[in-house]
């Protein structure tokens, strides 16, 4: 043990050497690295969002509703092949996870089987005696999936830009999640209040004939919709209703949407939203203006009444504004979400942590301080126990400490508060290893062996021990990382990093010291 | 340099002659700790049980019954309002409400809406009945894939015998770990669950040692009476063992004091863990041995015939 082949030497001193160039960065401002040579190298450790502030959410989308939206319009695909063919049906409509129809003509349910095949892929048509039904198929179902969740993040991620939030992490978990991660956002609530919005804007035309009382008492007319007012454009007017009879068609559709921007309006002062069509869009809406002057139709969004304005006159240029009683931070988020477009389901947040900046840094700070006290009472009390051997084993801690900061920031993993813990924890396990060691050697030494032949057996026969006590808290670290979720993954990450680089430490860095020291003074005793 | 002997230059205390003591501590221990998880169980936190949790700062010293009243205002149910650390800190815990994700939103809309507006928010919390539902699945498979995959080394490195005082022992300290979160009623959530698999880890650790040294031991010396030689084995690491407990729980008890108020509960459990990992490796996991039938081989001393 006390001869170290010189590549050994090498190796050792070149890993330790790696281990102070990545961690130096830290050293510095964020701002300071990059003005680093190329071949330097930067990264800092990452902090996680508990120790610089921010929030994370995790959202489900609704994909069912997609499916639902899906099935209803092949309800209507079916019923346009079958008449085309001119099939007798009865009982067509959607139920649970399928479309449904009865064919009345015995020897015609094999076409109707082949034309209601071919309307779209991804599903699978069974007979059942004169029933036909049509339900989407597992690869169906996960190309619907996974179109739904793209696009949602898509448009999740144009609204958290849209909020001037920086680097925000956006990605998709499991089959139906989406995470976020978003550092240092300072209003959270308003985020979620604009990721949980569809934002869906339809114009309706209204439907005069109808009556809204009867409506009301759940009697709809075929074709239209009764939709409530939104509620912040109630109160203002008095003699305005509280619900509206509109036509099921859409007259012209939010996603011909191009821009829209939160104004005031010329006269009132009231603050609105002004938005401009794309050409197919502002064609419709010319020419539905055109056809429908004086009378009302509705701006839907998310299936509530904006408001109801009559047309005055027919609107050519593509453009118009949208008045609903907005506060002026309603008609700038909805001027946002128009922009940013409508999610293709809804969102549901699962899961939220936020913390604000201030516990973060707190947390930081308490973290040092409780590290560095942590380690300055190791260090002393190995010096009182172990003398000079102590002092190695101590040199051997710091590096261990740096070798952890260097690999955090290589690999750029997360350092979170239970991170920091972690790191703490092996700060008191590392020299573990060491004592070990150390405590064999003693026990040669009264054994009466010579001080290098104690110290040789001292490392031989701990290493064993070493390795098996070491490798058992690794696994519950692995299985901690398998499991655990945000900060906790990163105690798993740091009590990993800790097991492996302290094993490096104590059985190599600090042999290497001890076999330089012996070298040197040639001891005649061990003063351990 | 004089160095410090923690302990005389050979300790020569009697554990095993204490076994009965010990096994009658830790069965005492056990059942209040089992009796008490069945009876009061666990202050479960909001990561386990859903929930909204919400820690503020207030800019004066916050009035605690005025802030609870304008709280149970609110009509969330059962709401915890306590301080945290600081007296202007307080935190704020709102049970699970009825109606999936979207009625908790809306109870931390309401929440905020009622607190003055120079309020810190420095902390929300919220975990829906789903993903709690999720993280308990997850803790519980955690915890039991950690003891089998300790217990998968432990069996391929020792015999048996070993394995199994090894695998009792660290059940007892788990066991015991919950038992005192349930006893003093400290919030047991997803970071109690970190220092328990930790503290699996720690246990095992002790363990080992000693147990790697008794099996060197019963190969040196072959005729030696077992109670002798298992503890000539626990005085020969005591050193060790109480040194790297010393080292570890000065690390955990400056963290435990400085370390802040979100991360204590963690701490807490981690130094009780080191303390009752330490106690089994020595005064259960050994004198287990004596019943467990180790194979002692046949043959002379190693010691003699070398």
């Amino acid at each position: 043990m006390v001869y170290f082949a010189k590549w050994k030497v090498v190796l050792i001193l070149a890993i330790v050497g790696l281990g102070f160039l990545f961690a130096a960065p830290n050293l510095f401002d964020e701002k300071a690295t990059n003005d680093f040579p190329g071949f330097f190298p930067h990264k800092q450790v990452n902090l996680g969002l508990d120790l610089r502030g921010g929030s994370h959410l995790l959202l489900e989308v609704k994909v069912e509703a997609v499916v639902k939206e899906r099935l209803n319009s092949l309800v209507d695909g079916v019923r346009i092949a079958l008449r085309r063919e001119k099939i007798r049906y009865k009982r067509l409509g959607h139920r649970g996870n399928g479309v449904f129809v009865t064919i009345l003509q015995a020897d015609k349910v094999d076409l109707a089987k082949s034309l209601l095949a071919d309307i779209e892929q991804g599903f699978d048509v069974t007979v059942d005696g004169s029933r036909i039904s049509v339900r989407p198929n597992k690869e169906g179902l996960r190309e619907i999936r996974d179109a739904t969740v793209a696009q949602s993040i898509e448009i999740v991620r144009r609204r958290i830009d849209e909020t001037g939030t920086k680097e925000p992490t956006i990605q998709r978990q499991g089959e139906d999640r989406i995470l976020l991660q978003l550092p240092g956002v300072d209003d959270p609530e308003r985020v979620k209040r604009l990721l949980g919005r569809t934002a869906k804007m339809t114009f309706h035309l209204l439907d005069l004939d109808g009556s809204i009382e009867e409506a009301i008492q759940g009697r709809v007319p075929p074709g239209s919709l009764l939709l409530p007012l939104i509620e912040s454009n109630r109160g203002g007017k008095k003699d305005e209703p509280r619900h509206y009879l509109v036509q099921k068609r859409v007259a012209v559709g939010g996603d011909h949407l191009v821009d829209s921007q939160p104004s005031f309006d010329n006269r009132t002062n009231e603050p609105i939203v002004s938005f401009r069509f794309d050409t197919a869009g502002g064609k419709r809406f010319a020419d539905v203006t055109r056809k429908n002057v004086n009378k009302p139709f509705a701006i839907v969004l998310d299936n509530k009444v904006i408001s109801a304005p009559v047309i005055r006159e027919p609107i050519l240029g593509g453009s118009g504004q949208i008045s609903g009683g907005f506060t002026t931070e309603e008609a700038r988020d909805l001027a946002l979400l128009l922009r940013a477009g409508a999610l293709p389901a809804p969102l549901i947040i699962l899961e939220e942590r936020t913390v604000g900046p201030g516990l973060g840094a707190d947390s930081i700070a308490a973290g040092k301080v409780a590290s560095v006290i942590g380690l300055v009472f190791v260090i002393i009390f190995m010096v009182i126990v172990y003398g000079l051997f102590g002092v190695f084993a101590d040199i051997a801690l710091l590096v261990n400490l740096v070798l952890i900061v260097s690999v955090l920031s290589a690999l750029q993993a997360t350092l979170t508060l239970p991170g920091i813990a972690g790191i703490v924890l092996t700060i008191g396990m590392a020299v573990d290893a060491n004592v070990l060691v150390f405590e064999r050697i003693r026990e040669e030494v009264r054994a009466g062996r010579t001080p290098i032949s104690a110290i040789d057996a001292g490392y031989s026969r701990a290493i064993s021990t070493i390795i098996d006590a070491n490798l058992t808290t690794l696994i519950a670290a692995i299985i901690l990382f398998q499991f655990g979720s945000g900060p906790i993954k990163g105690f798993a990450v740091t009590l990993i990093i800790g097991i492996i680089t302290s094993m490096f430490t104590a059985i190599m860095l600090t042999r290497l010291l001890v076999a330089g020291w012996i070298r040197r003074s040639r001891p005649t005793k061990v003063p351990i | 340099m004089k160095t410090l002997n923690l302990l005389p230059i050979k300790p020569n205390l009697n554990f095993i002659g204490k076994q009965n003591i010990f096994f009658i501590i830790s069965a005492l221990f056990l059942v209040l700790s089992i009796g008490s998880f069945f009876t009061r169980s666990l202050n479960y936190g909001i990561d386990f049980q859903g929930g909204i949790m919400i820690e503020i700062r207030t800019t004066q010293p916050g009035n605690l019954a005025q802030m609870r009243s304008l709280l149970s205002d609110l009509k969330l149910g059962e709401i915890s309002l306590q301080e945290f650390g600081e007296p202007t800190d307080f935190l704020i815990r709102i049970q699970k409400q009825d109606g999936g994700e979207r009625a908790q939103q809306k109870a931390v809309e309401k929440v905020k809406a009622s607190l003055p507006p120079d309020v810190e928010y420095r902390r929300t919390e919220f975990v829906g009945p789903k993903v709690s539902d999720e993280l308990f699945r997850d803790g519980i498979l955690a915890v039991i894939f950690a003891i089998i995959g300790i217990l998968a080394y432990i069996w391929f490195r020792f015999e048996w015998q070993f394995g199994l005082g090894a695998i009792i022992a660290l059940c007892h300290d788990v066991l015991t770990t919950v038992g005192i979160f349930s006893l003093t009623g400290l919030e047991f959530n997803l970071s109690t669950v970190a220092a328990i698999l930790t503290i699996a880890g720690y246990s095992i650790n002790d363990t080992v040692v000693v147990y790697d040294r008794v099996r060197e031991n019963l190969r040196k010396y072959k005729s030696m009476p077992l109670t002798a030689l298992l503890n000539n084995s626990i005085n020969e690491t005591l050193s060790r063992t109480i040194m790297t407990s010393l080292t570890t729980l000065l690390a955990l008890g400056s963290l435990y004091i400085l370390g802040g108020e979100v991360i204590r509960g963690f701490s807490f459990g981690m130094i009780w863990g080191v303390l009752v990992g330490t106690y089994s490796s020595v005064c259960l996991a050994v004198p287990l041995l004596l019943y467990l039938n180790v194979d002692r081989g046949t043959g002379t001393d190693d010691a003699k015939t070398r």
